[in-house]
């Protein structure tokens, strides 16, 4: 981001070769393995597993919205006419069925879970400064509250005969 | 390209770039989604407003690429899951990339007709 951040020298970074011949003079880019302590790591070593929990909730909660997600976009998106049967009337008909609610609410709590999730991980990549970091995750985490939130309200509080 | 990387440079680090950028698309597409359908809680009449929006062309024309994103990233995804679970994941990952882009090309034909029909009959008639 800035000129203040620099590759920590425990961190030999590849250089790009022509040939692929390495030998003493030549020799093969080093890559740290991924679990080595470099000076970017924490200073002490995490008491839980939460990143192992998070790794495997994106990918069950992956598996879980292929079917939520594709169902809801062929329903939406192409059965009767597509996009252009949507409107009030369309979204009382859904919701009138518990199973629906209970399909969008489910989808709109693992989608926003997994996305926030994976945008945790994204900001963990690219803010390098500490005070970006908390800035970005606090914007990150009222938004992902705040949306959850409103999202749920308005699935249980639907009410097909508003004036 | 440094020998021993399955990756970097080589397709498998597009897919890793396409998958991220998917990802955060939808992500934000879904904050402004939640927020337009909050909007059946307020009038009828002011969601139905909104919704036409959906329906103009170019926002059309943007759904499609949305779909586009989605499936990507979901074909993508559950190719990710196989290379973390499966044994022979790894080995096969460059394939599976392949059967993702070819599964997901068929479906964008597919969804052509479908998510566009609203915009191609206004346009073209009948
Ligand atoms: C449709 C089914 C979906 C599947 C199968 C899926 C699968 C995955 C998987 C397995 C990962 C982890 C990748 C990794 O650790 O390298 C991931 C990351 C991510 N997903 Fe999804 N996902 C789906 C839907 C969504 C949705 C709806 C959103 C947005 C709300 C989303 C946003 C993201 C983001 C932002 C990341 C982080 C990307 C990164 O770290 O590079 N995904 N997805």
């Amino acid at each position: 981001m800035s000129a203040e951040t620099s590759i920590p020298s425990d961190t030999v970074e590849p250089t790009p070769t022509s040939a692929g011949a390495y030998g003493p003079d030549n020799p093969a880019p080093v890559i740290e393995p991924p679990r080595a302590r470099t000076s970017r790591s924490p200073k002490k070593a995490s008491r839980t597993n939460f990143e192992m929990w998070a790794w495997l909730f994106m990918r069950l909660s992956g598996i879980v919205l292929v079917v939520l997600v594709l169902g809801h976009l062929i329903i939406q998106l192409v059965l009767d006419g597509g996009v252009s049967k949507i409107g009030f009337a369309f979204v009382a008909g859904r919701w009138a069925s518990p199973f629906w609610q209970l399909w969008d609410l489910g989808m709109l709590w693992l989608a926003m879970l997994h996305g926030a999730n994976g945008l945790r991980t994204v900001i963990n990549d690219y803010a390098e400064r500490e005070k970006t970091r908390l800035w970005l995750k606090t914007l990150l985490y009222t938004a992902t509250v705040f949306t959850v939130f409103l999202g749920t309200l308005v699935i249980f509080t639907f009410d097909p005969n508003i004036q | 390209m440094p020998a021993g990387t399955l990756y970097r440079g080589r397709e498998g680090m597009w897919s890793w770039v396409a998958h991220r950028v998917t990802g955060v698309l939808i992500f934000f597409f879904l904050f402004v989604h939640v927020l337009d359908t909050a909007l059946v809680r307020v009038s009828p009449h002011d969601y139905d407003t909104v919704v036409a929006t959906y329906k103009n062309p170019v926002v059309n024309l943007m759904e499609y690429g949305l779909v586009a994103a989605i499936l990507f990233h979901a074909l993508n995804g559950l190719r990710v899951i196989a290379v973390d679970f499966w044994s022979k994941g790894p080995k096969y990952q460059r394939q599976m990339l392949w059967s993702v882009v070819g599964i997901w090309i068929v479906l964008m034909a597919g969804a052509f007709y479908p998510v566009l029909q609203n915009t191609l009959r206004t346009l073209f008639g009948s």
